[in-house]
């Protein structure tokens, strides 16, 4: 258990700058996600912080102790690849007694710690197994133990969950945040699915062209987004946005509603004439495609209402949709960036 | 009923299949212990001793002829040839895949184009070089010439090996405590071992079975290998030894391939638990 320091890390190679200064610290214990797109550096990052790579400029402090410039075996770090990374030609047992052997533990020592993983992950029955006959949620789990049973600094994860299928992912997800709690390890997480970084995360940190856009908790990145990027990328649907006054305005399609009275338009609240070209269901939900007028082309926009409401719209018709002035975010159109005046 | 006719169909096909490869041995054996007055009745059926059979051209192999020496020095050839390969070759290929960049796979290839040019051309500059350095009529000069066709060769081979391991498996290495050293050692050279099998059975077969560098790079009885020696011994001028030129090549036949066999099986082995890696990756 220790604390992650990043000061300033860049990394070029030739005239890419595939992270471009970045700073973050995550606190002991904590589960920080690190979100992007593919190529945001955010991987270049990580294997910077594990050692695999060396950045062109700046500081990486683990518990306070700088390792900047110290192999990945002398950081005390343990990882879970994606492809999980299991050594072929050893059993799940020698797998997870690997990195202690490394380390030129004991036997008898390294056989009660082995025990002890596979007591967590609830493996026993695996252990004589080679990893090419086990499943992938089997596979993940061996990788856990073998990342736990060293009793490391800091856990980092690269999409642990992308090559499970879609119902174990739910499941893995619950049960990785439930061992992170139980650890106590402090965890970097390298994920492109935001829905692991808003379920998993204390915080996240949103990475794109080598810098991050904002770090924050879910909570603050989904409902007070830092630019246009991030209100763009976070959530499923992604903000609405339209061009006002000279400003971007971006709204949340749960919050965009047809008005109950079509004639009021209240002072509190921007309504908005829209044209409805497509309902989607969605289970809990129904997503309205719309477009207004806004200026020469009409704009798009996506609301997200209930089943209840989604009965009185048709496709075609024209309705009156409001959204509260408290739910309006407001961005530079030149910069993006938030502008934080939110005069009415 | 259906299924066991098939198993029978596919015993008899595979006992069809055995007999085919296996009968040319057969008839060395065979032969290698035939009296003269047997083998050169043309009446007599080949296959069967219609006379005693005799050890006496197998004695006359060891100790008329110097087989034993040919023996001897194709052992220490192919072993040293083999070493020599595998200290060249397996760094080599390792390097090229893991450090070069794009630049590896390319030098890769152009190391194996040199595999491709044909020892009939390659023979006269080297010849100058083995007796630059001294080593010509030795068994010196196999050993230090047939290394320009292994190691090429096998480099090429192990890089293809070396690219197909996931790099994430030495990182994972890294991270749980090896250096690089032992990353490559503890978890890319057990994973590669069946390609360094192939690499062995290769040099060793063909430090066996060269005929050409053989014969030119050494004249000397006492340097010359099996493939050289046993020809210029016992075929004298038109008269072929046939039972002791059948028992000198079942001597060193018979060993390799069950040695073969045995290294067949432990390479297919390998490739099975190799599958499992690195998949999975998008």
């Amino acid at each position: 258990m220790a604390t992650l320091e990043l000061r300033g890390i860049k990394k070029h190679y030739g005239s890419i700058h595939a992270v471009n200064g970045v700073d973050v610290v995550v606190a002991e214990g904590e589960f920080l996600a690190i979100l992007g797109p593919s190529g945001c550096g955010k991987t270049t990052l990580m294997r910077m912080i594990a050692g695999l790579e060396m950045p062109s400029e700046g500081e990486i402090l683990i518990g306070g102790e700088p390792v900047t410039h110290l192999p990945p075996r002398a950081r005390n770090i343990s990882m879970v690849f994606q492809s999980y990374a299991l050594y072929p030609n050893m059993t799940v047992t020698k797998n997870i007694a690997f990195p202690l052997k490394t380390r030129g533990m004991p036997q008898a020592e390294r056989d009660a710690k082995v025990a002890w993983a596979v007591g967590i992950m609830g493996i026993g029955h695996l252990l004589h197994r080679r990893p090419a006959r086990l499943s992938g949620g089997e596979k993940q789990k061996v990788a856990l133990a073998r990342a736990l049973v060293r009793n490391p600094a800091l856990f980092i994860f690269d999409e642990p969950l992308s090559s499970l299928d879609a119902q174990v992912r739910t499941m893995a997800r619950g049960e990785l945040r439930q061992l992170h709690d139980r650890t106590g390890v402090t965890t970097v997480y390298v994920t492109h699915d935001q829905l692991e970084a808003l379920g998993m995360g204390d915080r996240i940190a949103i990475m794109q062209h080598g810098r991050v856009h904002q770090l924050g908790t879910p909570q603050e990145l989904y409902d007070d987004p830092a630019d246009t990027f991030v209100a763009a990328f976070l959530g499923a649907p992604p903000m609405n946005m339209l061009e006002r006054d000279g400003r971007i305005v971006g709204f949340r399609a749960e919050y965009l509603l047809p008005s109950a009275s079509p004639a009021v338009a209240h002072d509190d609240a921007l309504s908005l004439h829209m044209h409805i070209s497509q309902l989607e269901f969605l289970g809990a939900e129904w997503l309205v495609y719309g477009e207004i007028e806004n200026g020469a082309a009409p704009q798009k926009l996506l609301a997200k209402v209930p089943p209840a409401v989604a009965a009185t719209l048709h496709v075609g018709e024209r309705r009156q949709f409001t959204v509260a002035r408290s739910r309006l975010r407001y961005f530079d159109p030149t910069t993006g960036l938030r502008v934080r005046d939110e005069r009415g | 009923m259906m299924p066991a006719l098939r198993r029978l169909g596919f015993l008899l096909g595979l006992l069809l299949f055995t007999l085919f490869a296996v009968f040319p041995i057969v008839w060395m054996v065979i032969t290698a212990f035939k009296q003269d007055a047997d083998l050169y009745d043309a009446a007599n059926n080949p296959f069967v001793y219609n006379l005693p059979p005799t050890l006496k051209h197998v004695i006359f192999l060891f100790t008329g002829t110097n087989y034993p020496v040919f023996l001897w020095n194709s052992l220490f050839i192919g072993i040293l040839v083999v070493i020599i390969t595998l200290l060249l070759a397996v760094p080599a290929a390792y390097s090229l895949s893991r450090l070069a960049g794009h630049w590896g796979e390319r030098s890769g290839i152009a190391i194996f184009l040199v595999y491709l040019i044909p020892p009939t051309l390659l023979f006269i500059p080297l010849y100058q070089i083995v007796t630059f350095l001294r080593a010509a009529n030795t068994v010196w000069a196999l050993v230090l010439v047939y290394p320009t066709i292994t190691v090429p060769f096998c480099t090429w081979l192990l890089l293809g090996f070396f690219k197909s391991l996931p790099r994430e498996l030495e990182e994972a290495a890294l991270i749980d405590g090896c250096s690089r050293w032992q990353a490559f050692v503890r978890v890319a050279l057990p994973l590669s071992l069946p390609g360094i099998a192939t690499c062995i059975v290769f040099a060793f077969a063909l430090s066996l079975s060269d005929y050409i560098y053989a014969t030119v790079f050494v004249s000397s009885t006492a340097s010359h290998t099996v493939s050289a020696g046993v020809p210029t011994e016992l075929i004298r001028g038109d008269i072929y030894y046939w039972q002791s030129l059948m028992a000198a090549a079942a001597i060193v036949t018979i060993p390799l391939a069950v040695a073969y066999g045995l290294l067949f099986d432990r390479l297919v082995k390998g490739f099975q638990s190799d599958s499992a890696g690195g998949e999975a990756t998008p």
